[in-house]
């Protein structure tokens, strides 16, 4: 196996575009997993870990981009304001030691159902920036996921960043897992509550072939709180409303049973976190309504 | 954080153990917390576990193994492999020099299977090849067929005799059948009966070193191993066998063994690893990775149990019936023992006059289940406790109270007659558990206004799923017993070789046996004891092989008692010895010298008399011994009556569970445990040994499960089966208890297995108390505690306390 180790980032997208069967590794925490037990034999790893150009984040009319080579330990500590839900799931990754090799650029291009940075990336509604020789393009996440562990990269092209809308309003995550930690999700959902948009972003993991977006349930929501004035007033929606978001929720999925968990716990789960979390949300919002609403979230 | 140790007898006294110590002071002898020496090694990362090994020139062995449960194997075709670059030889069952059939109770198991496969995971064939990356892909290119059929593994259709027989002698590996009063004459006696099914699934010992060895040709026909292993004497007896030489020719060394818990008593890379390397002239190499590991050790048995119990309104037992399954897996492994000791403890530490318990241990498709930590008890002990609380519930009694109430004691008769001759302080431990405060209840989980919630003192943890909405609080207890040692017959010894000799002008004591170290601290116990009975400081512990006699298996918690009785007793050579020469030097009879800080001194004035140095200069003395624990009898195949076992051991939890309703997310708030060792001979040690079978016992309850459909398991891997992190493991609340046992050195216990028992019970009852449910099986899943996924779980009252 060759171990090409590039200077900078336009070396590393030479290198993917000149042979695209050079396999990209960052932190490792997927990979290196994979060449352990002989699921995949790379012919040629290409080192991203030590670019400068990809290790950076930076906030930019009220979106960060986020390096694909960030990883959770420091969104845990540097973003938890801008990128809360995003920052929660941070948390629930692995162990202290896979937060500090994991990226979310990794993540990604794993595209497993069950990844936890993908949920919260949905509901803020992000986007990847992917690059190769042949230019630069920004792949909103909606369209990032193709399939089981299949993303809508070109084979010579490597992720570079995600820009994701800073939070301007409460954002959530919320994760299932068998154990209290070191765990793949059973199922996971987030939460994002855009104050001065008016809109709902969802995002729902390990509860379909790909991470997916409740679509309608958001739909449902915004205009619930949109005729019930609860966007002006800032005043918690009525009961009903939360349960009926909920369900829909829930049945955007489309849970399998397996080792992990029933399709019906999954679905059962979805419904109550979602309930829950936007219970949490509309806390947030009531306890800094006070502030008025040109506050920072 | 200080735990008490309570002595037993009369006038108990009560002594606290402080566990932080002055680095700096001398090493430590018995009932002290000697530090081990193995342990900085492995703190720092530095302990050459059995997967370290390493030896120039050496080739790389690797397994193939069948992908179906039930298979002929109507051809193996190595030719491809062989012309991979590297690869040195592959093979099969014709080449196994000697028996092609191994186990370490029944010789049952091919060594490479012949003519047909029972698991899927079994080995077929092995390759050597220079590079473990080479060896895989010779492995890879060896083309076996199969002609594939339907696999049994369902053990109720096993014991039915469906399914065709897996073995010539048919599907029941045994039948334990015991009877004791009269169960059916009293049963109208009995005022109240509950009945219930309870069962537990396949429990993997989830040791973190993987097996692996390395196998060294002696250049005159024999061989050199060095392996992880718990038992390195059996092991050279079936290596022998498989091999066809004379065991003479075959040694062994125990390498650094990464945790064991039973799934290190039977082979793995042993035979294998030893054929390769004959026949190419050269080491061999042999490890497996985490996903063969799970096919490369024995499981825990999975059971099922119909429990009925009899009671008086008062709560005293009438009778007490069991009918009791496990599941033996494809080969016989130490099923037969697992059984009569699952069936042995089946009506728990309870006084019982009317008892019938039927057991049986049936062979499937499914892969091979022996020994782990417990070794059938813990099913036992699971079924029986979960039928106490019930039969508590049924009663409205407190669930303590009707376990006091029926608690043994010495002198108690078990179901197989045989009367309990040592300490029995059950009641002791319960009522210390019941009267310990219970953990506070949780701070309001919001954290208060504009305040973060602590996560990761809720169920779910930092998947943060709840702030407090329909969390619950639940306790529950539970009581485990089992025996100590070998039982039913076995004469069970542990030979141990103590030398001391002067060296540097300081006296130096050399213990040797056999006696596998698999982390429960066998080498500091050994290094402690010299340092007590022989007044000298340093002690080498030398590793363990084959060239002394046998030690028996770390196993059945018995080492401490039995390698430290040998090497108890050898001392007592060594010191005798001394004595005599010193008597004869002093001109003073033996009886008024004793020996203390390297040197023989005055009895009465503990005056030194004449340094060691000076009493041998350059000789050594040197003992060895064997020591035997007192005979016992196996139980008859007719009542299952007979005086099988030396001692018994027990242990007993309270768990305090906070439980999610809604998702079925559970948080351990506290373990609490307390159990009789009869002599701390470690007090840490021991503390580590409550800990880890209390941890052990917890993922039982909740988490740990190889999950296996149709033959085929799941889930071989540690992203899907789950152990207990640091943040699933709480607080441990330990009582040591010592009740000094009347035929064992220093009135030691076994320790290791006991804590294993009724934590698994204790979490479950918890989880009953909390939400009403009835729960039958362990582990214990989020889906299970919903009770209705889907209808917000509001079908039975909660009648735990809402936090
Ligand atoms: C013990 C353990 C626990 C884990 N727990 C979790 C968990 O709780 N939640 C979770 O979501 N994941 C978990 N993971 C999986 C893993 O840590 C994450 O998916 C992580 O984000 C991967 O990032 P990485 O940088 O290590 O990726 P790598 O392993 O370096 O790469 C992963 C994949 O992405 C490709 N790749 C990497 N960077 C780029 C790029 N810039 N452009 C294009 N392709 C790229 C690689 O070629 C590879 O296919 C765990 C893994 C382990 C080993």
């Amino acid at each position: 196996m060759e171990y090409l180790r590039p200077r900078t980032w336009s070396d590393a997208v030479a290198l993917k575009t000149e042979d695209p069967s050079v396999v990209p590794i960052n932190g490792g925490t997927d990979l290196m997993v994979e060449i352990n037990f002989a699921r995949r034999r790379p012919p040629a790893l290409l080192d991203l870990s030590r670019l400068d150009e990809m290790k950076g984040w930076e906030k930019r009319n009220g979106s960060v981009e986020l390096g694909a080579g960030v990883t959770y330990t420091r969104i845990i500590e540097e973003l938890s304001t801008e990128l809360p839900a995003l920052a929660i799931a941070s948390r629930t990754v692995g162990s202290p030691q896979i937060r500090n090799r994991g990226t979310v650029g990794g993540n990604l291009a794993t595209a497993s159902p069950a990844g936890d940075a993908h949920p919260p990336l949905l509901a803020a509604g992000a986007s990847v920036r992917a690059e190769s020789m042949r230019g630069a393009r920004d792949i909103p996440i909606g369209e990032f996921f193709t399939g089981p562990k299949q993303n809508a990269l070109e084979p010579d092209e490597l992720i570079r960043s995600v820009v994701i809308p800073a939070a301007r309003g409460p954002r959530q995550f919320s994760k299932v897992g068998t154990r209290n930690a070191m765990v793949i999700a059973v199922v996971s959902f987030a939460l994002s509550l855009d104050l001065e948009e008016r809109r709902v972003g969802t995002g729902i993991g390990s509860a379909g072939p790909t991470p997916i977006e409740a679509v309608e349930a958001q739909a449902y929501l915004e205009q619930e709180l949109e005729a019930g004035g609860n966007w002006d007033h800032r005043r918690r929606p009525a009961p009903e409303v939360g349960e009926r978001f909920a369900e829909m929720a829930a049945s955007a999925a489309s849970p399998i049973d397996d080792v992990r968990g029933a399709a019906s716990y999954r679905t059962h789960a979805l419904r109550i976190m979602a309930g829950r979390t936007l219970g949490w949300a509309w806390d947030e919002v009531v306890e800094r309504g006070g502030e008025g609403r040109r506050q920072c979230w | 954080m200080t735990r008490t140790a309570r002595a037993g007898g009369a006038g108990a006294r009560s002594q606290t153990i402080t566990e932080v110590r002055d680095r700096t002071a001398p090493p430590l002898g018995v009932g002290e917390s000697a530090v081990r020496p193995d342990a900085p090694l492995k703190v720092l990362g530095r302990f050459a576990f059995a997967s370290d090994l390493y030896l120039d020139g050496m080739l790389w062995g690797a397994t193939v193994r069948s992908p179906h449960p039930r298979a002929r194997i109507l051809s193996i075709d190595v030719s491809e492999a062989l012309k991979i670059r590297g690869v040195a030889t592959v093979l099969t069952a014709a080449d196994v020099p000697g028996e092609n059939l191994y186990g370490i109770k029944k010789a049952d198991q091919p060594v490479l299977a012949d003519r047909e496969v029972r698991y899927a995971g079994e080995a077929v064939a092995v390759a050597a090849a220079d590079h473990p990356e080479t060896a895989r892909r010779a492995v890879e290119a060896v083309r076996v067929e199969y002609e594939v059929l339907t696999p049994l593994t369902d053990p109720e259709q096993a014991l039915a005799g469906g399914g065709g027989p897996i073995h010539p002698g048919g599907n029941v590996a045994r039948r334990v059948r015991i009877r004791h009063g009269d169960v059916g004459s009293v049963r109208p006696q009995a005022e109240v009966v509950v009945e219930g099914e309870y069962r537990s699934g396949v429990q993997d010992p989830a040791f973190l070193g993987p097996e692996a060895g390395l196998a060294v040709p002696d250049g005159s026909g024999g061989v050199d191993l060095y392996v992880a292993s718990q038992w390195i004497h059996d092991d050279r007896r079936q290596i022998a066998a498989g091999l066809g030489l004379d065991p003479s020719m075959v040694r062994l060394t125990l390498s650094g063994v990464g945790g064991a818990f039973g799934g290190r008593e039977d082979l793995s890379v042993h035979i294998h690893a030893c054929m390769l390397a004959l026949r190419m002239g050269r080491p061999v190499k042999m490890s497996y990775n985490r996903e063969e590991s799970f096919f490369g050790h024995v499981h825990r048995h999975p059971s099922r149990s119909r429990i009925e119990l009899g009671a008086k309104r008062t709560g005293e037992l009438v009778y007490t019936k069991v009918r009791l399954i496990l599941d033996g897996g494809a080969y016989t492994s130490t099923s037969q023992i697992v059984i009569a000791n699952a069936c042995y403890f089946a009506a728990g530490a309870y006084r019982v006059d009317n008892v019938e318990i039927d057991g049986y241990a049936v062979y499937t498709n499914n892969p091979p289940r022996g020994a782990m930590r417990g070794f059938g008890a813990v099913q036992a002990c699971y079924a029986i406790e979960s039928a106490m609380d019930r039969l508590a519930g049924a009663l409205g009694m407190d669930p303590v109270e009707l376990r006091i109430v029926n608690a043994i004691e010495e002198g108690s008769i078990l179901p197989t007659g045989q009367a309990v001759d040592g300490p029995a302080p059950v009641r002791e431990l319960l009522e210390h558990l019941r009267d310990l405060p219970l953990p506070p209840d949780e701070p309001d989980g919001s954290g208060g206004p504009g305040r973060a919630p602590d996560l990761r003192r809720l169920p779910g943890g930092v998947g943060n799923t709840t702030r407090g909405e329909n969390v619950v609080r639940g306790v529950g207890y539970a009581l485990g017993m089992k025996a100590i040692g070998f039982s039913g017959g076995v004469d069970d010894y542990s030979t141990a070789r103590v030398s001391l000799s002067i060296v540097g002008g300081a006296p130096l004591v050399e213990v040797y046996s056999a006696a596998a170290e698999c982390g429960q601290g066998i080498v500091a116990v050994q290094a402690q004891i010299p340092r007590t009975e022989l007044g000298v400081d340093t002690v080498v512990v030398r590793p363990a092989d084959t060239l002394i006699g046998d030690a028996g298996s770390s196993a059945a918690s018995r080492q401490t008692w039995m390698t430290g009785g040998a090497v108890q007793a050898a001392c007592g050579r060594v010191r005798t010895e001394l004595l005599e020469r010193a008597a004869v030097r002093l001109g003073r009879p033996p009886e008024d010298l004793a020996l203390a800080g390297g040197a023989v001194c005055e009895r009465v004035s503990g005056e030194p008399a004449v340094t060691l140095a000076e009493l041998l200069g350059g000789e050594t003395v040197e003992a060895v011994f064997e020591y035997h624990h007192r005979p016992t009898e196996p139980i008859d195949d007719v009542n299952g009556q007979g005086d099988a076992h030396i001692a018994f051991a027990y242990a007993a939890h309270r768990a305090v569970v906070d439980v999610d309703t809604d998702l079925g997310l559970v948080r351990v708030v506290e373990l609490a445990a307390a159990q009789d060792v009869g002599k701390a001979m470690n007090p840490q040690a021991v503390e580590g040994q409550i800990e880890g079978g209390t941890a052990q016992g917890l993922g039982l309850a909740l988490l740990e499960e190889v999950q296996i459909v149709d033959g085929h398991v799941r889930n071989p891997s540690f992203t899907d089966y789950l152990i207990p992190t640091i943040l699933d493991t709480p607080p441990m609340n330990i009582e040591i208890f010592e009740f000094p046992h009347p035929d064992s050195p220093y009135g030691l216990n076994g320790v290791g297995e006991p804590p294993t028992l009724s934590s698994t019970p204790a979490i479950v009852n918890a989880l009953r108390d909390a939400t009403g449910l009835e729960l039958p099986g362990v582990p214990v899943r989020s889906a299970d505690l919903v009770s209705r996924a889907g209808s917000n779980g509001a079908d039975q009252a909660p009648r735990g306390r809402r936090t």
